[in-house]
């Protein structure tokens, strides 16, 4: 047997599609998109634990009012026998006593949708009388955290968004765009991340609706998306079904960036693909503004590239050659592709352990082919990543490795003598809080995390 | 007497077995008495925050023994937290001498919709497999959800054939979140799992005493060194092998009434390992009477009286300082049910004055039927009443409310997240990780000394307060704390 198929026979041994050291939550994980709005709060129609579960997943992420501040119906066997549809009343009226807040988004769990509570009727009660309501179905059983991302950001925009659509008219802000790009918490450099694409974005002369995060304005941010002239996704796969959403109901076009542009190569093709969908779209930019900006921002990479390269080539003391990412789609080849190119690792056998939908990865799939035209970067897809380490426990490179990944790699990376990197969820071994590893100086970044690793091993 | 039943593949929840509540506000002297003639009613809150969740109790009692597997029968979001399991498990490994911790190995069934429509059974039995020809492991535990718990799967039934087939122990566990308000109702289900399938009948006694705690570090030894017996510590870091012989001890304590009375009044009754009947040892009276107990029960009364003449010779002159350099301190806690208690006892041995208490849950009663290991009891008996008793299970909004109108000097708090908002007022805040910090004479120290430092270095709470960020309303910080207590059913 080939390395490859080996490794693709250890991830498919397994007779059931269990999950051993899950990297991603379920659906109702994304009430932390609700967390990431400002002044947005959370309310769960759920079992007791469920909240908990999440704020023990994500740590350090309870925001305004998410973790245990978050209101809960906390279902008992009454409401599991009785039905919760009065509970939840008391809960919602409560909520608008004790808390503040500009936006409520009530997220049903497991317990909710198997008896079948009438949640959105509920809710509609509430709207009719002028309060900004959404609810969501987010049972676990029904999806994980990337899809429930998209349900969560579209019922906003169906049931709160489209309130203010009669208060504007479609697209009609030419330079404004929204961007679809981390989902909040799930990606841990969410933050940095979207505070990063605003400001390129906006360097190429747009204005950027964020949504997420401490640069977002808010529920009137949210309120005018409709006003944008095209939406930006930068995603493998999650988040399409929101730009879809868009499209259909303001008309709104979407360009779309299938990895997480990390470096300057994949920046400035990233900057460059959105400058021109936004020309074509009639957006307010020049095309010389872009240009002095790609290559004031490259100039002052290949500085620090320059700069760095003797260590990167004569450090005599060992530096990791090859890596092992386990990480969602976009972050694997986004990665992969800066390593190789810009850094000097290679990638060997890669994981991507995000569940990605099988429609979507071919699509992936190309995309990490195209990254290089003179070696193949084997990939595979699995959300058990249990059976990722079991089979990168099999693989042998010659040299010394590196593994990316979340904080489950840290004992693999202890037991083959590889270096590690903490950079996706759940990630207890390491804190960040705006740090960005999209775009240039997330790059660079990335070029700080891997080497500071790397000499703190020399004591 | 104890009365636990092994026979059946679930243990009642303590809202059944101990009549235990979640909402009370009063003082402590009246929830004592009040415990005791039966009078104690629920009083539920019609406003709430999300609670914490009896699978992850269980979880904790059981991802933690060396040697055994967790497969979590339900969606992936209900084992979302137990990396954090994983966490302790390697760090705290040193304090537990495990020299080499070996990952830990954790699974979901994964259900999805279609298994919620047809049935888990054979996905849980699949994966039950496909984990033991993974790992080998000496013990499989499997914790229900509610998802589980509601289509009906038959987790006994799977359980048991998949014993049958492999040779090793398959532990059914059943700790669905919405069957209890009190999430320590998953301890309990976690120790009948283990009392029913795990713990053997004794070859012979040993010189061992069964610790029933969480992972914190080792006082034990010092102590029971002087009775010529070592701790058998019971769930963390123990073996299938180590679980399986807890019937040979001497007898059982506990770190916690609360955590440790179910298996430690199953091993009394099963195989007669005797339960230490004195609340555990903080503060000087409950430390006297528990050493006092202990060395009557190992016939070794000379011993107790050894440590209790050295441990206070070479603690009690620095407690006095501490007691001197904390006078007129006020404080407030919010804890679990048990070591909220302790943390009281130690608060009035450092003369410290509490002004209230919210703690997650009260038993009325508990699982050894014992008044003498009741923390509560000893606490008000030794030091007196405490007002603004509150019984909150982790409602942060009445907490954010006492707190507000409070303001107490220091802020001492067990179970995460709660430190957070005596911060965002500027109270110095004091959280302590490891349960057994407190303990004993020692114990008064460590807590004397930790407490002036979080008071004498305030600086983080003060600017903290002056640019923290607060959700609740206006109108909500000018209502009675128990405003949404007993407002419905």
């Amino acid at each position: 047997m080939t390395k490859t198929d080996t490794v693709q026979a250890l991830l498919e041994q397994s007779p059931v599609d269990l999950i051993e050291q899950e990297r991603y939550t379920c659906a109702i994980g994304a009430l932390q998109s609700v967390v990431a709005i400002p002044r947005a709060v959370p309310i769960l129609h759920s079992g007791p634990g469920c909240g908990t579960m999440i704020q023990g997943f994500f740590e350090r992420s309870t925001g305004y009012a998410g973790g245990s501040t978050s209101p809960c119906t906390n279902f008992s066997e009454t409401e599991v026998v009785f039905g919760g549809e009065q509970r939840l009343r008391g809960i919602i009226d409560g909520t608008y006593k004790v808390l503040d807040s500009d936006l409520q988004v009530v997220l049903t769990g497991c317990t909710a949708d198997i008896v079948g509570d009438d949640v959105a009727s509920v809710v509609a009660d509430y709207r009719m009388e002028g309060r900004p309501i959404v609810q969501v179905e987010t049972a676990g059983f029904k999806h994980n955290n990337f899809v429930a991302h998209s349900d969560v950001v579209n019922a906003i925009i169906d049931q709160y968004v489209d309130r203010y659509d009669s208060d504007w008219s479609a697209r009609s802000d030419k330079a404004l765009v929204n961007v679809f790009a981390s989902v909040p918490y799930q990606d841990p450099f969410w933050k940095g991340n979207l505070y990063e694409y605003k400001r390129l974005l906006e360097a190429l002369g747009l204005k950027v609706n964020i949504l997420f995060g401490p640069q977002s304005g808010g529920v009137a941010e949210w309120q005018s998306i409709p006003t944008a002239n095209f939406n930006v996704l930068v995603s493998p796969w999650y988040g399409l079904p929101i730009v879809q959403n868009l499209a259909e109901k303001y008309g709104q076009p979407f360009v779309r960036f299938g990895h997480v542009p990390i470096g300057a190569n994949e920046t400035s093709r990233f900057l460059e693909t959105v400058a021109a969908f936004a020309l074509e779209a009639g957006a307010p930019i020049k095309r010389h503004d872009i240009e002095t900006f790609i290559a004031r921002e490259e100039q002052a990479y290949y500085e620090e590239i320059d700069n760095l390269a003797t260590f990167l080539l004569e450090f005599r003391y060992g530096l990791p050659n090859h890596v092992h990412i386990l990480h969602d789609a976009g972050y694997v080849v986004g990665l992969a592709r800066f390593l190789l190119h810009e850094v000097g690792i290679v990638p060997k056998e890669q994981f991507v352990v995000d569940n990605t939908p099988e429609e979507f990865q071919a699509q992936v799939r190309a995309d990490m082919a195209a990254a290089s035209d003179k070696r193949p970067i084997p990939l595979y897809f699995s959300p058990d990543a249990g059976a990722a380490q079991r089979a990168i426990r099999a693989l042998t490179h010659k040299g010394r490795g590196l593994i990316i990944g979340s904080g489950w790699d840290k004992e693999l990376a202890r037991e083959k003598d590889y270096d590690f990197l903490s950079a996706s969820a759940p990630s207890p071994y390491r804190l960040v809080l705006t740090t960005n590893y999209v775009g240039y100086s997330g790059g660079l970044r990335v070029i700080e995390d891997i080497y500071g690793v790397v000499l703190a091993t020399y004591a | 007497m104890p009365h636990v039943n092994l026979q059946v593949p679930a243990v009642a929840v303590r809202e059944i077995r101990l009549n235990t509540i979640t909402g009370f506000a009063g003082n402590a002297t009246e929830l004592v008495s009040q415990s005791r003639c039966g009078g104690l009613v629920d009083q539920s809150r019609s406003f709430t925050q999300c609670l914490g969740c009896s699978t992850s109790n269980a979880a904790c009692m059981v991802t933690l023994v060396q040697d055994g597997v967790v497969i979590s029968h339900g969606p992936v979001g209900c084992s979302s937290c137990l990396h954090e399991f994983a966490f302790t498990y390697r760090v705290n490994a040193p304090l537990r001498g495990v020299q080499n911790p070996t990952q830990r190995h954790i699974y979901s069934t994964n259900l999805s919709e279609d298994d919620t429509v047809f049935g888990g059974n054979q996905k849980l039995a699949d994966t039950i497999r496909e984990v033991a020809r993974r790992d080998t492991p000496q013990v499989i535990f499997v914790i229900t959800t509610c998802a589980s718990g509601i289509i009906g799967d038959d987790v006994e039934g799977i359980a048991t054939e998949a014993e049958e087939e492999l040779g090793i122990p398959v532990v059914a566990i059943f700790c669905e979140g919405f069957r209890s308000k009190v999430w320590t109702s998953g301890f309990d289900a976690g120790y009948h799992g283990i009392a029913r399938k795990l713990v053997r009948p004794p070859r012979h006694k040993r010189p061992i005493i069964n610790v029933i705690n969480f992972w914190g570090s080792d006082i034990f030894s010092r102590w029971f060194e002087q009775f010529d017996a070592s701790p058998n510590f019971i769930t963390p870091y123990a073996t299938t092998e180590s679980l399986a012989y807890s019937s040979e001890a001497l007898a059982s304590v506990q770190a916690c009434t609360t955590l440790g009375s179910y298996l430690s009044g199953a091993l009394e009754q099963e195989y007669g390992v005797p339960a230490l009947r004195a609340a555990p040892p903080y503060g000087v009276a409950a430390t006297d009477r528990w050493l006092r107990e202990l060395g009557t029960l190992l016939d070794k009364p000379e011993a107790a009286e050894k440590i209790i003449a050295r441990d206070r010779a070479e603690f009690l002159p620095r407690v006095e300082e501490l007691r001197s350099q904390l006078k007129g301190k006020s404080a407030y806690v919010t804890a679990g049910a048990g070591h909220g208690h302790s943390l009281l006892a130690v608060l009035a041995e450092l003369g410290i004055k509490a002004q209230g208490a919210a703690l997650f849950h009260h038993d009325p009663t508990n699982d050894i039927d014992s008044e003498d290991a009741d923390s509560l009891v000893a606490a008000v008996r030794d030091y007196g009443d405490v007002p603004n008793f509150n019984i909150c299970n982790k409602q942060e909004f009445e907490l954010v409310n006492v707190l507000n109108r409070i303001r107490p000097d220091i802020l001492l708090a067990r179970h995460g997240g709660m430190t957070l908002w005596g911060a965002k007022l500027g109270i110095p805040s004091l959280l302590i990780g490891d349960e057994h910090y407190g303990m004993g004479y020692e114990g008064l120290v460590n807590y004397g000394e930790a407490i002036l430092e979080i008071v004498e270095n305030d600086e983080f709470v003060k600017n903290l307060a002056k640019h923290s960020i607060n959700p609740y309303s206006k109108w909500w910080l000018e209502q009675p704390p128990y405003t949404f207590l007993g407002d419905d059913e």
